[in-house]
C-alpha cells in the first residue's frame, strides 16, 4: 500500500505531538494563553475592584483564589498579570533571538577580524551572568514595561550569538554555500536567504526554551523591586506584594508561584518536544 | 601549556577591565543625582555642590573613569561607599564568606545529587525510575527558585519551625538557602548527566566491555563515568557561577547580608562605588571559575592537551 503523503507542516505537527510530554506542554500552554486572554473578560471583578468584606480572604466560591490585602480578587489579577508576563517573556526572547542571530550570522559568515571583534565583545558582554546584567540594565533604565523588555533581552543575546555562530561555521563548508557564491549572490542575500533558513531551527528551539527562563527572570526582577512594579499585576510583582504577609496569608504567595511554575513547565516541555521534532539528528 | 595559561590570563584581565568600564559608564549615566539622594529633597544648592565635590562627581567623566580604573585595578581599592561611608573592599571581605557559605555547599550538593540522579536515570532508561526523575527535574527547572524558597519558608520555618526563616544567626539558617539555590542547578545537572551518560552507553567501547563479560558495575564506574566527567565539570563551574549570580535574589528572600544583597542595596541607592566594586568582583569570580574549568578540560582531555603541547 502506498504511504499517504503528508505536508511538511502536518508531518512536523505529528512529530511534535508524538510524545506525551510535548503534547501536555502544548495543551497546557495554549490553555494558559487562552485563559489569560479571555479570562479577565469573564471575571465579574476588575483588577482594582476592592471588596472590603473579603480582605485577605482565602479561596472561596466568590473568589476562587482568594483576595489580596486590599480585597482585590487574586484570580483576576493573576490572569491580567499573565498577559504582562507572557508578553514580556515572548517579546524579550524574540528580540534577543533577532539581535543575537544577526551578530552570530555576521560573525560566523565573515570570519577573521569581524568574527574576533564580535566574539570578544560578546565575551565582555557575558562576563557578568545574565541575572546581574538584567539587574544593572533595569536599574539604569528605570521601571516600566519597555525598559524591562530591554533589560531581559540584553542578558540573552551573547548565548544566542555564540550558538548561531557555531551553527554557521558548520554550515559554511556546505555545497549550497559554495554554489550561492559561484552564482554571485550578494553577501546580504547569502546571509539572509541561504544561511538563515538553514540555521533557523536551532534559533526556534533556543528561543522557545528561552521564553520560560525569561518569564522567571522577569518575575525575579520585579520581586526584588526592579522591572515592573507592584500596582501592575505582573506575576513577580504579585509575589513581591504578597511577600510581606507570607506567614499569615500564604495563598497570596502560593497561587502566583504555581501559575509561573506551570507556565514555565509548559514552555519547557514544548521546547523539548520542538527540539525532538526539529533536530535532524533524531529523525528516523 | 604555559603559553595557553598566560594567554587566557591576559584575556581575562582585559575582559574584567572592560566590564568595569561599562558598569562605571552605566552608573555615571544613570538618572538621579547621587548627592540629592543622600542629602534628601530639602538640601540647598550650595550643600549639594559641596557634596558633589566631596564625592568627586563634579569632575569630567574621563578623569573620574581614570581614577576609578587606577584605584580598582592597580591599587585594588574599590573606594568608599557613598551611602554608609565604609570602604567597599572591607564590606566585601565581610560579606563574601556568607555568600560562599551558600554558594559552595549548594554547588557540591547540586553536582553530587544531580550526577547520581542522572546516572540512575540513564541506567534505568525508559523505566519508571527514569520517567519519575525526568518529571521531577523538569518541575524543579521550571519553578522559580525564589518562589520555592518562599514556600520552604512557609513549610519548614513557619509551620514546622525546624529552621529560622530569616537572617544568619546560626548555621541552621543557611540550610534553606543552600537547598533552595541548589535545587534548580541540580535539576539541570541531572538532565545533563543523563544525556551524556546515554551518549556514552551507546558507545562502541561499552559494547566491547560488555562482550568481554565485564561486570556492569565495573563498566559504569570504569568506562562510563570518566567519559561522562566533562559535562560534570561544566556543571560544577556553571553551577557555582549560577548560584553566586543568583545570590541577590536568594539573599533578598532570606535577608542574608551577602555580596548579592550588597549589590542590590548599591543599585537602589545609586551607590556607584558599591555597584562597581560588586560587579568587578562578580566578573572576576566568573572569569576565574571559567578559566579553571577550561584548564581542567585541557588537563583531563588528552585531545585538548595535544593542541597546546606544541
Amino acid at each position: 500500500m502506498e504511504k499517504k503523503k503528508t505536508s511538511h507542516s502536518a508531518e512536523f505537527f505529528r512529530r511534535l505531538t508524538k510524545g506525551w510530554s510535548s503534547k501536555l506542554g502544548l495543551i497546557l500552554f495554549v490553555l494558559i494563553v487562552l485563559v489569560c486572554v479571555i479570562g479577565p473578560f469573564l471575571s465579574p471583578y476588575g483588577i482594582n475592584d476592592v471588596d472590603v468584606a473579603s480582605i485577605n480572604a482565602g479561596p472561596s466560591k466568590e473568589h476562587w483564589f482568594g483576595c489580596d490585602t486590599m480585597g482585590r480578587d487574586l484570580l483576576t489579577r493573576l490572569l491580567v498579570g499573565g498577559r504582562y508576563s507572557l508578553i514580556l517573556g515572548l517579546s524579550a526572547s524574540l528580540l534577543s533571538a533577532l539581535v543575537g542571530s544577526v551578530f552570530g550570522l555576521v560573525a560566523g559568515y565573515q570570519g577573521g577580524a569581524v568574527d574576533s571583534v564580535i566574539m570578544r565583545f560578546m565575551d565582555i558582554w557575558s562576563a557578568l551572568p545574565g541575572l546581574l546584567l538584567c539587574i544593572l540594565v533595569s536599574a539604569f533604565l528605570g521601571p516600566g514595561f519597555f525598559p524591562t523588555v530591554i533589560a531581559l533581552t540584553v542578558g540573552n543575546i551573547p548565548s544566542v550569538a555564540r550558538m548561531i555562530r557555531g551553527q554557521v561555521l558548520s554550515e559554511r563548508t556546505r555545497e549550497y554555500m559554495e554554489a550561492s557564491k559561484v552564482i554571485n549572490c550578494s553577501g546580504f542575500s547569502i546571509l539572509f536567504r541561504h544561511l538563515l533558513p538553514n540555521t533557523i531551527q536551532p534559533i526556534i528551539i533556543t528561543t522557545t526554551m528561552a521564553i520560560g527562563g525569561t518569564i522567571t527572570m522577569a518575575a525575579s526582577l520585579s520581586f526584588i523591586g526592579l522591572g515592573i512594579q507592584p500596582p501592575t499585576p505582573e506575576w513577580g510583582a504579585l509575589l513581591a506584594d504578597g511577600r510581606r504577609y507570607i506567614m499569615v496569608y500564604p495563598h497570596l504567595i502560593m497561587f502566583p508561584g504555581i501559575i509561573i511554575a506551570l507556565t514555565v513547565l509548559a514552555i519547557n516541555l514544548l521546547g523539548d518536544g520542538l527540539r525532538n521534532a526539529l533536530d535532524p539528528k533524531l529523525r528516523d | 601549556m604555559y603559553k595557553y595559561v598566560i594567554k587566557r590570563l591576559i584575556s581575562m584581565i582585559i575582559i574584567v577591565v572592560c566590564a568595569g568600564i561599562i558598569v562605571f559608564t552605566l552608573m555615571y549615566l544613570a538618572p538621579g543625582d547621587p548627592a540629592r539622594l543622600q542629602l534628601g529633597q530639602w538640601a540647598t544648592e550650595d550643600v549639594l555642590a559641596a557634596k558633589r565635590h566631596e564625592l568627586g562627581i563634579d569632575l569630567p567623566y574621563i578623569v573620574q573613569l581614570g581614577k576609578f580604573l587606577y584605584n580598582t585595578f592597580l591599587r585594588f581599592d574599590f573606594g568608599i561607599s557613598w551611602q554608609s561611608s565604609m570602604p567597599v573592599m572591607g564590606e566585601l571581605a565581610v560579606r563574601l564568606p556568607r555568600t560562599l557559605m551558600i554558594g559552595i555547599p549548594s554547588m557540591i550538593l547540586s553536582v553530587v545529587v544531580g550526577t547520581v540522579l542522572g546516572i540512575f536515570a540513564a541506567t534505568h532508561e525508559g523505566r519508571l525510575g527514569d520517567s519519575l526523575t525526568m518529571v521531577l527535574t523538569m518541575v524543579l527547572v521550571s519553578a522559580p527558585d525564589f518562589w520555592v524558597a518562599l514556600m520552604f519558608i512557609i513549610l519548614f520555618a513557619a509551620k514546622l519551625g525546624w529552621v529560622p526563616a530569616f537572617g544568619i544567626e546560626s548555621l541552621k539558617s543557611y540550610i534553606l538557602p543552600i537547598i533552595c539555590s541548589a535545587l534548580p542547578v541540580m535539576a539541570v545537572n541531572a538532565r545533563q548527566a543523563r544525556s551524556s551518560m546515554l551518549e556514552v552507553i551507546r558507545a562502541d567501547y561499552i559494547t566491547t566491555a560488555r562482550s568481554k563479560g565485564q561486570k556492569s558495575k565495573v563498566i559504569v564506574r570504569r568506562h562510563m563515568f570518566p567519559n561522562a566527567l566533562m559535562p560534570i565539570i561544566t556543571g560544577v563551574a556553571g553551577g557555582l557561577c549560577k548560584v553566586v549570580a543568583g545570590s541577590p535574589v536568594i539573599e533578598s528572600v532570606f535577608s542574608i547580608p551577602g555580596v548579592g544583597a550588597y549589590l542590590l542595596s548599591g543599585v537602589n541607592y545609586r551607590d556607584r562605588p558599591v555597584v562597581c566594586g560588586c560587579v568587578v568582583f562578580f566578573a572576576l569570580f566568573t572569569s576565574i571559575v571559567v578559566l579553571l574549568m577550561d584548564l581542567c578540560y585541557a588537563f583531563l582531555d588528552p585531545r585538548i592537551k595535544a593542541q597546546y603541547s606544541k
